[in-house]
């Protein structure tokens, strides 16, 4: 088991300094930030000791060693633009993008597990198919055109809801409803699959041959086996806590974590998109720690397995 | 026979139109061994499982299945889940994927122990190890913790069989249970079977394609094919006197035990499709005995004996092709 723990660990480590040492190199030779952040138009010393303050003038290597020496001693960087910490900058994002992405989570689930195991459960039925065409059409509309339809609708044409901004409860609701709604209809797709695929199973024939309820067999047999698969979709939602809202932010115009990234990104913010980019890692990293771990608790025989490596 | 346990009548199951089983009447009596034989496909599965109500809701049902008097065929689940394990058992032919993954062995045994005979807590756990000693698993007491994965598959299936007999019941239908294992565990199961059959005074329906595990075992054997019952009789006169010539077929694709070696006979063709079924009796375009009355009707089976019926135009005791 620690031997288990280890190399997972191992392994999140190295995903995390990947994407951190990518993110790096690809915003270092996509574009100028002294440029960028000083104007075209600004003269050329300007940009000059822009650079040199910055170190930007060091070849990329030291630049990288550097950042990386920093980021161990837990230093992250100062936004190019205003000169605050970059993690400062990016964990007063954090709770606005919560605020959307835990609420849709919230939903994805009630929503999407419920409805794939009735679509399983009546297979081929008027509500089977009414679920799917409603997953399908869920989660084939990309967000951003989800999210215009909602404003159309709810915000123009009915005028119940604001179409953007951060000032109430209210501003809340279109984006939430944004996200959950095509994570729920992925989920519901999943589900519907891991269950159809563990009610054809041979121990769910056994379990009625025993006399068990059909009830207690969904309950008691099938569940627990479809969860398994589930969780791995779960446990890349949980991940996207963070990050998953970068697109919904810019459409309604939420002042959260996505929104950030977006604009530091445009601008060559370079501390502020790899302080995102860490974070974003690091949740992700850590949530499929999780499920590792909780497939060892759901599925006995990845538990011997784990045991035996 | 005196009055059966389970009479089916005339059952007929269809999936999508095609027909899988096309009329079949068999008794059961109380305590008896049944063997039931045929190449897969011909519906020797399906018979149980539709007079269980385990077949998939698109299934056709036809006829009627009496356990004790009682039509169960279609009941309502809740008089199904009451028969189901409790009268009749079924255990299945692959005992790895047939029990549950996730639960431990001890807990798949106790839910039966729990609906059957209202045993929980502590005394479902001693008599799930009673159990598991009783169908001959080593060191019982610490198996009932084991999960399946932790099990050979001749062991998983001594779990099956004792999950059965968790239910005490009247009827035990073994759907190929040995057909996954090797020669040796098979051997050891039918022992096993043939043991419990006789210590716990329960019926036993065993399902196979193997004509040879079902002679050992049962004392009685019916042989289908393509959806009906061709021959029943008692195991020995059968081997000795089978008078349909699809039985005749199979005794000749069987090794002898005894006496010269001969080459080993195949039936010609194959199985008829469910959709495709010819005219008449199924049997007659592979069979070396049929004549042109044979397309016109279906044969009816015909007593040949005490016991003993065949259902072919030409049935008439007859030996096994030398």
């Amino acid at each position: 088991m620690l031997r288990f723990l280890a190399t997972r660990l191992l392994r999140a480590a190295v995903t995390v300094v990947l994407v951190v040492t990518f993110a790096f190199v690809v915003l270092r030779l996509s574009g100028d930030p002294a440029q960028i952040i000083m104007g075209a138009d600004a003269p050329p010393e300007a940009v000059e000791a822009f650079r040199r303050a910055w170190g930007l003038d060091d070849p990329i290597w030291m630049q990288y060693l550097r950042y990386f020496g920093a980021i161990i001693g837990g230093d992250l960087g100062r936004s190019m633009r205003d000169g605050r910490d970059a993690i400062a900058l990016v964990a007063e994002r954090i709770p606005a993008t919560l605020a959307l992405t835990i609420p849709a989570l919230l939903i994805k689930l009630c929503i999407g597990i419920p409805a794939g195991i009735t679509a399983a459960l009546h297979r081929n039925s008027p509500i089977d198919r009414a679920v799917m065409v409603l997953a399908v059409a869920g989660f084939t509309v990309p967000s951003f055109v989800l999210g215009l339809l909602l404003v159309l609708v709810f915000a123009v044409q009915l005028g119940w809801l604001p179409s953007g901004g951060q000032e109430s409860w209210r501003h809340a609701v279109l984006p939430i409803l944004t996200l959950g709604i095509g994570g729920a209809a992925v989920l519901a797709r999943f589900t519907r699959s891991a269950m159809l695929e563990v009610l054809g199973q041979p121990y769910i024939r056994t379990a009625s041959a025993k006399g068990v309820p059909w009830r207690a067999v969904v309950w008691g047999h099938a569940l627990p086996n479809a969860a398994i698969p589930t969780v791995t979709i779960i446990g890349f939602m949980v991940g996207s806590l963070i990050a998953g809202a970068v697109v919904v932010e810019s459409v309604f115009s939420w002042p959260g974590v996505g929104r950030l990234l977006v604009v530091a990104v445009a601008n060559r913010d370079l501390a502020v998109v790899q302080c995102v980019l860490l974070l974003v890692a690091g949740t992700m990293v850590t949530a499929n720690l999780v499920v590792d771990l909780l497939y060892g608790a759901l599925d006995p025989r990845l538990r011997s397995q784990a045991r035996g490596a | 026979m005196g009055a059966p346990l389970v009479a089916i009548r005339g059952l007929t199951v269809a999936f999508a139109g095609a027909p899988a089983l096309r009329g079949i009447d068999l008794d059961v009596a109380p305590g008896e061994s049944l063997g039931l034989v045929g190449e897969s496909g011909c519906g020797k599965s399906v018979t149980w499982l539709a007079a269980l109500g385990l077949l998939p809701g698109q299934a056709m049902l036809g006829g009627s299945v009496r356990l004790e008097g009682q039509d169960i065929l279609g009941a309502p689940p809740a008089t199904l889940e009451k028969i189901r394990g409790r009268r009749i058992a079924m255990i299945f032919q692959d005992p790895a994927s047939s029990l549950n993954p996730v639960h431990r062995i001890g807990a798949q045994i106790m839910e039966g122990l729990a609906l059957h005979q209202g045993l929980r807590g502590t005394a479902a756990r001693a008599e799930a190890k009673r159990l598991l000693d009783q169908v001959g698993i080593p060191d019982a007491a610490r198996r009932l913790d084991a999960y399946p994965h932790e099990l050979s598959g001749g062991q998983n299936q001594r779990v099956m069989i004792a999950m059965a007999l968790a239910g005490r019941p009247e009827l035990l239908v073994a759907d190929e249970p040995t057909t996954a294992l090797d020669v040796t565990i098979q051997a050891q199961i039918l022992e096993l079977l043939g043991r419990l059959r006789r210590e716990i005074g329960m019926a036993l329906v065993l399902i196979s394609h193997d004509l040879g595990v079902v002679a050992e075992t049962c004392a009685r054997v019916a042989v289908m094919y393509a959806g009906r019952i061709v021959e029943t009789a008692a195991t020995e006169r059968l081997f000795a006197a089978p008078s349909h010539p699809y039985t005749q077929g199979l005794l000749g694709a069987l090794p002898p035990f005894e006496g010269e070696r001969r080459p080993l006979l195949a039936i010609p063709g194959a199985v008829p499709e469910p959709w495709a079924m010819p005219q008449g009796c199924a049997f007659a375009p592979r069979c070396a005995q049929a004549g042109p009355d044979c397309g016109a009707t279906t044969p009816a089976p015909v007593p040949l004996a005490e016991g003993h019926s065949a259902a072919c135009l030409r049935a008439a005791p007859a030996m096994v092709p030398a």
